[in-house]
């Protein structure tokens, strides 16, 4: 008898049927998949952040093409705290799909009652924290750029959740690792690496008659190398908390590319806007590189990259 | 909505267009005016995202039964380009029927349909399935010149008058779908208005409708991210339900085809009208002294 070979991944707590997870925003409101892909057949489903008031979002255009990637903002738009929780959140988490909830709070205020409303709920398996918003309170331009403001907001989501917690560090941070230590000493169960990072998109043929212009986020294949070095560098210091990658993952070969850096889950954002079923695709994809290399779970793929590279103490002199 | 890969019977030029045609029966079965599709790109290209296109034709009947016909304009893009150039026996990745349709009036009413460019392709399905029902068409057809003026014959085919009008007068009269209106509006007795054109176009025709009490239906060409409802970015602002402010509705999902008497248009297009005008260089304003 061959040994049972699984997907399933235990991620602080989170025990998921597979690794592969949609994210926040990619997973609409619970009425547009259906037909698509078969929900119960990935590992979770991340809401979009929700906010306590409700946002109409961002002016159109909202979306702009770059080279393998898009360039978008949505202005987090959503229904609010109050609609999401008797509504959508039911809505998504149908058939027993495995919700994660993103929270966008932009004040501490807003975080607590966030965390307070939601955590509660059956249908919550664990909660994000979006940080890359502004903080109102401190009138800064991105809350979760601050160490010392991931560790308060963080830490008071995590002291009240009774659900574990993923502090989602927002792309283009300057020091990722440090930003991940701030959410793991503050009590974050793990973390999400990383946001979109800021980006410009600009059609030249219509920029100048005031069309196709997109300030907002980039997604897509351009980010993977960006989320790779993220993974590796946390979990080289921060070895034994549960990572998620978030950020150019669209094939088996990606997911298990993030595994091999240090991921315990991946996260698919703008390959769902392609390709629906997706997550399907790539956890067969994983389960195919198990196979072939006579693996029995992803447990056995994390962080097994061999590498020459000087340790990140070492790195400056190369890091230009 | 149905997700299929289907392949393509035939591709043919039109014009300025290519007009690709599909086996794609459970996608045809469904489809109706003023839905889309979505159709994925090929691997490893640097664009990404599916490319979204009209359905112009579904049979479901006869010896074309189980086949779609979609428009594509190849000046509209890099992929838009690529799936110009894929010819038959190919197979495309496609997920359709896409989008709110245009419903059909239930009383007897004479119906004026407007469209520019490449939105003759979804009003052409309309018309066909109007008269289907019994109902007088009426159409304009408009477009920057000649060659992009979209099936014409079919047009003919199915309305009782046609009126043509191209920017710079190479077919029909020379001027914008806009300028006809009053008396084409007049001339029909039409008491419904169906239109697809580029929004500065769809604009001024919801002025026109408002001002003259027409209810109209209008296709809206946005930019689309996944098309189906997933990214929230092809979002049109329309008026809010309880009539305070507005809200931000998909065109994707809660259109392409809206009341536009709900589109605010003003803060959909945010520029002023002037500097709008995607018309392309040269053809609003020919230049008499080039040759």
């Amino acid at each position: 008898m061959s040994p049972a070979r699984t997907l399933a991944v235990d991620v602080g707590g989170v025990v998921l049927p597979t690794p592969v997870i949609v994210a926040a925003g990619c997973a609409g409101t619970g009425r547009e998949l259906g037909g698509l892909v078969d929900l119960r057949k990935v590992g979770a489903v991340v809401s979009r952040t929700i906010t306590v008031d409700e946002r109409t979002g961002a002016s159109p255009p909202r979306i702009a093409e770059s080279s393998s990637g898009i360039v978008w903002d949505t202005g987090l738009q959503n229904p609010g705290l109050a609609a999401f929780a008797a509504t959508e959140l039911t809505r998504l988490a149908r058939g027993g799909v495995r919700v994660i909830v993103s929270i966008g709070g932009a004040s501490l205020e807003g975080y607590v009652r966030l965390s307070s409303a939601l955590q509660g709920r059956p249908e919550v398996a664990a909660i994000e924290i979006y940080l890359a918003g502004p903080d109102v309170e401190l009138r800064r331009a991105v809350l979760g750029a601050h160490p010392d403001r991931v560790n308060e907001i963080v830490g008071a989501v995590a002291r009240m959740s009774l659900v574990p917690v993923f502090a989602k560090i927002p792309g283009g941070s300057d020091d990722v690792v440090e930003l991940a230590r701030a959410a793991v000493r503050a009590g974050a169960t793990g973390v999400t690496l990383l946001g979109s990072p800021p980006a410009l998109g600009v059609d030249a043929a219509r920029a100048r008659a005031g069309r196709g212009v997109v300030h907002g986020w980039l997604s897509g294949p351009a980010l993977k190398p960006i989320t790779l070095r993220a993974l590796y560098d946390v979990a080289s210091e921060l070895p034994g908390i549960p990572l998620i990658a978030s950020g150019g993952v669209r094939t088996g070969e990606d997911a298990v590319a993030c595994m091999l850096a240090g991921a315990w889950a991946v996260q698919v954002g703008t390959a769902m806007l392609v390709d629906p079923s997706s997550p399907v695709t790539i956890a067969r994809g994983i389960l195919r590189y198990l196979e072939r290399h006579g693996l029995r779970s992803t447990d056995e793929l994390r962080g097994r990259i061999v590498s020459p590279l000087p340790r990140r103490d070492d790195a400056g002199s190369i890091a230009g | 909505m149905k997700r299929a890969r289907a392949e393509i019977l035939s591709s043919r030029q039109v014009g300025a267009y290519r007009s690709i045609t599909l086996v794609a029966p459970e996608i045809a079965e469904r489809a109706r005016p003023g839905q889309f599709l979505a159709v994925a790109m090929p691997e490893g290209r640097e664009f990404i995202l599916r490319r979204h296109v009209w359905i112009h034709q579904a049979s479901r009947r006869g010896g074309w039964a189980g086949t779609l016909e979609f428009v594509v304009d190849p000046a509209s893009g890099a992929g838009t380009g690529w799936l110009a150039r894929a010819r038959a026996h190919e197979f495309l990745d496609v997920i359709g029927p896409l989008g709110s349709p245009f419903s059909y009036p239930k009383r007897p009413v004479n119906c004026l349909l407007v469209a520019e460019g490449r939105g003759a392709a979804p009003l052409t399905f309309l018309a066909q399935e109007l008269v289907a029902r019994h109902k007088r068409v009426d159409m304009i057809l408009g477009a920057d010149s000649l060659e992009t003026v979209f099936k014409p014959i079919d047009a003919k085919r199915l309305a009782q008058t046609v009126v043509v009008m191209t920017r710079d007068g190479s077919m029909g009269d020379r001027g914008g779908v806009v300028d006809p209106l009053p008396d084409a509006l007049e001339r029909t007795g039409a008491e419904v208005l169906y239109a697809a054109a580029r929004p500065a176009t769809l604009e001024a025709i919801a002025r026109f409708c408002a001002a003259h009490r027409v209810p109209a239906q209008v296709a809206i060409e946005e930019r689309l991210g996944c098309g189906f409802g997933l990214c929230n970015t092809c979002v049109v602002p329309v008026a809010h339900r309880d009539g305070t402010g507005l809200e931000h509705v998909r065109a994707c999902v809660d259109g392409p085809v809206f009341n536009p008497a709900l589109v605010r248009w003003d803060r959909w297009l945010g520029a002023p009208a002037a500097a709008r005008d995607e018309t392309p260089v040269g053809s609003a304003t020919p230049s008499r002294g080039a040759r």
